[in-house]
């Protein structure tokens, strides 16, 4: 489960979907592992505009990592700043949960993340 | 300029879907001015050799494109046709070494009669090595035979072209990919050449991020990593995702190609309770239903709440319980 992912998902449950609350969904007892991948910039650059930069710093910080500055970097400071860029790889696409939790701050369910995988299937009671 | 695409005959219908997607991917103009599901040959117009090139370099479905330099009914009207529009390029290829190959598309010559077909073209000035290995130039005389010639014992093709050699497509990569060969397959994996060509039609390139809802095992996010865009997966059956691990699961199939760096994110999720964010996110989804057929077509929830009602232990919840999957038929919901 990289982190990149997680700015993309928000709890399943519908009646949550309305809730800003719901997102993001907040990791519990992770375990993080870090992958070691190449830059990919030309992709970083796309996504810069499509990540939810306030729930990415707050999943940054519930993980442990530095805080990220309030403003999400411009396209050309990413294409100029090459430590910037790596700083966000690292982040985005190198960190990855493991084993641990996501929780819904709404509704309180808990996802499980077992092996890398997320496991977002919901009991019969929620759906 | 004319060019001629040699296509494969296979999968006919998603042929012209393939290349007009690839010109959009690649940015260029295309213009089809003649194709055919019943024929292998198909004439575009295009700006440059370069772009010709460019257009061919990841079709999966094409397999040459050639500069055409003359089309007619006859042998007659070929040559009239290659004398009148290349006559004043002959001379960039004077010096050059050279080859002339024959395809003939449900026909077929025998080798004397290729040598004579050959001979017809002596009046092109090529004063240049010919040389059958590596040549630097390659011709191509196409010909277009009715169905079943052969046992008909027709005498003459339907349609002959003339070209020159520019460009190849990717088609040996649905070799590497084939499913024979990967680590992880399951009984609904997509087919190496279909997943390639979906891959294609979607625009899949460099920067983008594709997604698959039904991604078992992962064969379309391959495929999207082929092309370079980042591949997003989830199912509703985790055992298919995870796998036996190592070799043996998703991202085995990812590492068996060397495309980890490519693997954006991996989840069991049910399309109908989507953990998915509703934002631009996506560059595209590319995905093979479960029609039913194959595999059953299950989403969450249960099919008589009073009959299978799930089990509520105190103290512990019931997702946390070990059964596989939940699940009713989608159709009686």
């Amino acid at each position: 489960m990289k982190v990149l992912s997680l700015n993309f998902l928000t709890c399943a449950v519908k009646a949550c979907k309305s809730s800003s609350n719901s997102y993001p969904l907040h990791p519990k007892d992770a375990e993080l592992v870090q992958d070691d991948l190449e830059v990919n910039a030309q992709l970083l650059l796309n996504l810069l505009p499509r990540i939810d930069w306030t729930a990415l710093s707050t999943t940054a910080t519930e993980l442990g990592f530095p805080a990220l500055p309030p403003q999400a970097p411009s396209v050309e400071e990413l294409q100029s700043d090459e430590k910037k860029l790596r700083d966000l790889h690292n982040l985005l696409m190198e960190t990855q949960i493991m084993e641990g939790k996501l929780v819904c701050a709404n509704c309180g369910h808990e996802y499980a993340v077992r092996e890398g995988i997320a496991n977002f299937l919901l009991p019969s009671h929620l759906v | 300029m004319e060019y001629l695409i040699r296509f494969s005959q296979s999968h006919e219908s998603f042929r012209l879907p393939e290349i007009q997607s690839l010109a959009v991917v690649e940015g260029l103009d295309l213009e089809v001015i003649s194709y055919s599901d019943e024929s292998p040959f198909c004439i575009v117009r295009l700006e440059s050799e370069e772009a010709a090139k460019t257009l061919l370099r990841r079709s999966v479905l094409a397999q040459t494109i050639h500069e055409l330099w003359g089309a007619g009914e006859t042998y007659d009207e070929l040559h009239a046709a290659v004398k009148r529009s290349t006559a004043h390029i002959w001379p960039k290829y004077k010096d050059v070494s050279f080859k002339i190959n024959i395809d003939a598309y449900q026909g077929s010559r025998s080798e004397k009669n290729k040598l004579a077909l050959i001979n017809t073209f002596a009046y092109l000035p090529f004063e240049g090595l010919i040389l059958l290995k590596s040549p630097d130039q390659e011709f191509t005389i196409f010909e277009e035979w009715e169905f079943d010639s052969v046992p008909r014992n027709l005498p003459n093709p339907l349609k002959v072209y003339f070209g020159r050699l520019v460009g190849h497509s990717i088609r040996e990569v649905i070799k590497t990919y084939d499913l024979k060969k990967r680590g992880y397959i399951s009984t609904t994996s997509m087919d190496s050449e279909l997943a390639l060509i979906t891959a294609n039609i979607a625009l899949a390139a460099p920067g983008k991020i594709f997604y698959d809802p039904f991604v078992g095992t992962g064969s379309f996010p391959i495929a999207c990593a082929h092309f370079g865009a980042l591949g997003m997966g989830s199912d509703i059956d985790g055992r298919s995702v995870r796998g036996e691990g190592g070799k043996r699961s998703l991202k085995g199939n990812f590492k068996q190609y060397g495309l980890e760096h490519l693997l954006g994110a991996v989840f069991v999720s049910d399309l109908t309770n989507s953990p998915v964010r509703r934002a631009r996110i996506l560059d595209g989804i590319v995905c093979d239903p479960p029609y039913g057929v194959r595999e059953g077509l299950k989403v969450l929830g249960c099919r008589d709440p009073e009959k299978d009602a799930w089990l509520v232990e105190k103290g512990k919840r019931s997702y946390q319980l070990a059964k596989l999957i939940p699940g009713k038929p989608y159709n009686n919901r």
